[in-house]
Parts: structure tokens; C-alpha cells; sequence
């Protein structure tokens, strides 16, 4: 089951080249049986101004999140999602969306933690699409609902909650890494209140002790792609001293920015242990008497 | 509710309240396509206006107050194509708020856009977006009547 992978010599270079496709790829196998294709960006209308024909979307705010506890939806809730868009336990599915693909890698996350076996992006994402004008349409699909299974969420794997960022504190520090994918200003502390806004905030600014900083995007080329392997290598492993081996955590604000580089350390450059820490700094930097570094240097707890 | 709104932002938050959530992410869509290009004298000076850093994406946003004794207040803004949801917001306020006296302005209330029901189809995060946008217009209106 599932269509065929996508044998490019770019991608061919990552750990796993499965999880990516071209725009060339995707183009020859818009309409293919046992595909379907998902749009997820940051801003909940761009869809609806133009997509990939056939593309159906995907919101992480308002249908990935659940809409009372802080919490993705539960098995219930996805099955009803990917059934009502033709989506089947066996679909491959390709995601793509704006800004560097960051919303698609947060739905791709979300996806796996329902062990939905088939996942891809699409390298470049809207961006490359809408740069090499193919075709996009604002016409509607009207997928075929079909069964989804119901299946529980496995948070054990790729998530990480607060207690057990804590826990990892405590680990030799030979072994473990944090990344924090935010940008410099918040990393430091020095970007936290906003004049006239209470944004979607936290009271105490900084980073968890030992994160190394890198802002997400520094994964992703002018195009939008990712970055071709070495260059990847060069800035998580040489510069930054991340071992493939090591027990990862990556976080941001609200685990979004951080499931971006969850996908560049698991899935291009094949880390062992990647989890994503979706509380993240609205959780970390509200939390009473949780240790906190300030300023550009990683400090430790 | 929408008693102290002026009337064009009123009739604005009774369209989207009188439609179902699906809808109201269709009309927002197409608010978005209505905003009005920068005139010529803005048309080099996106730099100088002011940026409301809390949108998720870049909005450019310039406030002028006619100096005679109405004070009417006229919005530009400018926000590019991808971000359509960002132009909604800001063709709210431009429908809602373009040429209304600054006392109008000023006494519109900062939560007024729960009242457009948008919570459920955009969520309440995005929704800060308006918040902030209406707080910069509200702060340059003062500045701009506080001599």
C-alpha cells in the first residue's frame, strides 16, 4: 500500500527520504489513488484563496487542538477528521503549508502521534509550489468520507510534558540535548512584554537551563526547502555539538515552531530520540519554582 | 451590545453574528479581498508606518486625523496577499472605522470583536491580532487629537 517514494538525489541524501516529496513528485501523483493531499498553514484563510487542486485542509488551531483542554484531540476526534477527508489508516499523506512548511510539520507531528504510518512533506511547501506557477484552485474537493480508526494518541514516544523536562535536567549532560528553536530575543529573556498586548505569553523570560539555541528556520533554504543534509549537519551536530544519539527535547512557545525541527533532527538527519515539548515556554516560563537561564549563554540547572 | 459601535462596525458585527461559523470564515475571506490599496503617498513609505509586531504576519498600519473641528479619523493598511486572514482584520476596521469621528473611535470597546463570533472558526489567538490592530489605532488616534 501506498504510492511510491520519491527517489530525488536531494532528498535520497536524508535518513529518511520517504518523508519528503518534490513538487515534481507530487505533481505527477496529484489525483493518484490512496493519496490525499493537506494544506496546513499558519493563517486559517489562506487555503481558501488558492490551494494544490484536490487539496483538502487542515487547521492546527481550531481542528488539531481540543477546544477546552490544553491537549490535541483526542482518537475520536482524528478519526472524524481524516475520515471526512478520505483519508484511510493506509492513505499516504503529503502536507504542505506556508512559512517554511512549519504549520505542515506541526500537523505531520500530530499525525504520527496517531501512528499514522504514511507521512510526508511536501519540500518547499506552498511556497516553491506557488514559485514554479503550477496549477493551484480555490475549487473545493468533495472527498468520499471514509472509516477511520479509532486509535488512542501515544504521547510516550515524541512528546514530552513538563515533568519529564525536569527529569531530563537531571541527565549526564553527554547523553541528552535541549533545543530551543525561538528566536534569539526570546531566548535571552530580553523579548517577552509587549506593548499594549498581553500576547499569548508567559511571565518569566529566558530559556530552560542547557538549551542550545537555534531558531527553526535556520533549517530551511531561501525556497523554503530544507536545507540539503550537510548544511544540516553542519549547524545541528558541528556547530551546536548534537549527537544523533542523543535524547533530544525541542521546544518553543506552544510547540509549534519546535515540531519543525522535531522533523529535521528525526526524519532528514536521523536522530534516534526527538521529543517535542508543546507546553514550551507559555508552560515553562509560567510554571512556580521550574529553574530558568537568562541571557545568550545555555547555564545549567 | 453593538449600541456604542459606529454604525457601519455595528451593522459589520451583525452580518457575522447572524451566520453560522463556516460562514463567517467566508466572509472574512472576502472582507480580505476588499481592502483598499495604500494611496500613492504611502506607497514608498511602508517603513514608515507602524508595524503590529502581536499579527501573526507583518501589517502595516497608518492613522491620519483630519485637523478640523470633526477630527475624522482615515486608516491605511497594508498587509500582503498571503496573509489573508490579517487583511480581514484590517478591512474590519477599515468598513468599521474609516471616517468616523476619533470620539468614536476612541469609545469603541477594545473586546468589541468578540461580538463577531469569530472565537470558533479563527480561534482566540488569532483573534489578538484584532486586538492589538485596534489598540494602535485607538493609541495614534490620542497622540494624533492630544494637542
Amino acid at each position: 500500500m501506498g504510492l511510491p517514494n520519491d527517489t530525488d538525489s536531494k532528498l535520497a541524501a536524508y535518513a529518511h527520504p520517504k518523508r519528503l516529496v518534490t513538487t515534481e513528485w507530487l505533481a505527477q501523483h496529484l489525483g493518484d489513488n490512496g493519496l490525499v493531499v493537506v494544506e496546513s498553514d499558519e493563517d486559517v484563510l489562506l487555503y481558501d484563496t488558492g490551494h494544490i487542486p484536490g487539496a483538502v485542509k487542515v487547521d492546527w488551531h481550531t481542528e488539531l487542538n481540543d477546544p477546552v483542554t490544553r491537549d490535541y484531540v483526542d482518537g475520536e476526534r482524528f478519526a472524524q477528521i481524516c475520515g471526512e477527508r478520505g483519508i484511510t489508516r493506509d492513505t499516504t499523506v503529503v502536507f504542505y503549508g506556508d512559512r517554511n512548511n512549519w504549520w505542515a510539520t506541526y500537523a505531520l507531528w500530530v499525525f504520527s502521534l496517531f501512528g499514522h504510518a504514511d507521512v510526508r512533506i511536501l519540500d518547499g511547501g506552498r511556497a516553491k509550489w506557488v514559485a514554479e506557477n503550477r496549477e493551484m484552485t480555490t475549487e473545493q474537493p468533495k472527498p468520499t468520507a471514509v472509516d477511520y480508526p479509532v486509535v488512542e494518541r501515544d504521547d510516550t514516544k515524541i512528546r514530552a510534558f513538563k515533568e519529564q523536562v525536569l527529569a531530563h535536567l537531571g541527565l549526564d549532560t553527554s547523553k541528552k540535548a535541549l533545543v530551543d528553536v525561538r528566536s534569539p530575543g526570546e531566548y535571552s529573556g530580553e523579548l517577552l512584554h509587549m506593548p499594549d498586548y498581553p500576547q499569548e505569553g508567559a511571565v518569566r523570560g529566558g530559556h530552560i537551563p542547557g538549551a542550545a539555541s537555534v531558531p527553526w528556520a535556520r533549517a530551511a533554504a531561501e525556497d523554503a526547502t530544507f536545507k540539503p543534509r550537510a548544511e544540516l549537519e553542519a549547524i545541528y551536530q558541528q556547530e551546536q555539538g548534537l549527537s544523533s544519539a542523543d535524547d533530544v527535547i525541542a521546544y518553543c512557545r506552544i510547540g509549534e515552531r519546535s515540531s519543525h525541527t522535531w522533523f529535521v533532527l528525526t526524519h532528514l538527519l536521523g536522530f534516534s530520540k526527538v521529543r517535542n515539548y508543546d507546553g514550551s515556554w507559555t508552560e515553562w516560563g509560567n510554571s512556580v519554582r521550574v529553574p530558568i537561564v537568562q541571557g545568550s549563554e545555555r547555564g545549567s540547572a | 451590545m453593538t449600541a456604542t459601535l459606529p454604525p457601519q462596525l455595528a451593522e459589520l458585527v451583525d452580518d457575522f453574528a447572524g451566520v453560522g461559523p463556516k460562514d463567517r470564515l467566508q466572509l472574512l475571506l472576502e472582507l480580505s479581498m476588499e481592502l483598499p490599496a495604500l494611496p500613492e503617498r504611502y506607497a514608498d513609505a511602508a517603513d514608515t508606518m507602524e508595524q503590529v509586531h502581536e499579527c501573526q504576519s507583518p501589517l502595516f498600519l497608518a492613522v491620519e486625523v483630519d485637523p478640523d473641528a470633526e477630527r475624522r479619523v482615515h486608516l491605511f493598511f497594508s498587509a500582503p496577499p498571503e496573509a489573508p486572514t490579517t487583511r480581514g482584520f484590517a478591512s474590519i476596521m477599515h468598513t468599521g472605522l474609516d471616517g468616523e469621528t476619533a470620539a468614536d473611535v476612541l469609545a469603541v470597546p477594545d473586546d468589541f470583536y468578540t461580538a463577531l463570533g469569530l472565537g470558533e472558526a479563527v480561534s482566540p489567538l488569532r483573534l489578538r491580532g484584532m486586538a492589538a490592530m485596534l489598540a494602535r489605532i485607538k493609541n495614534q488616534v490620542r497622540a494624533a487629537t492630544a494637542t
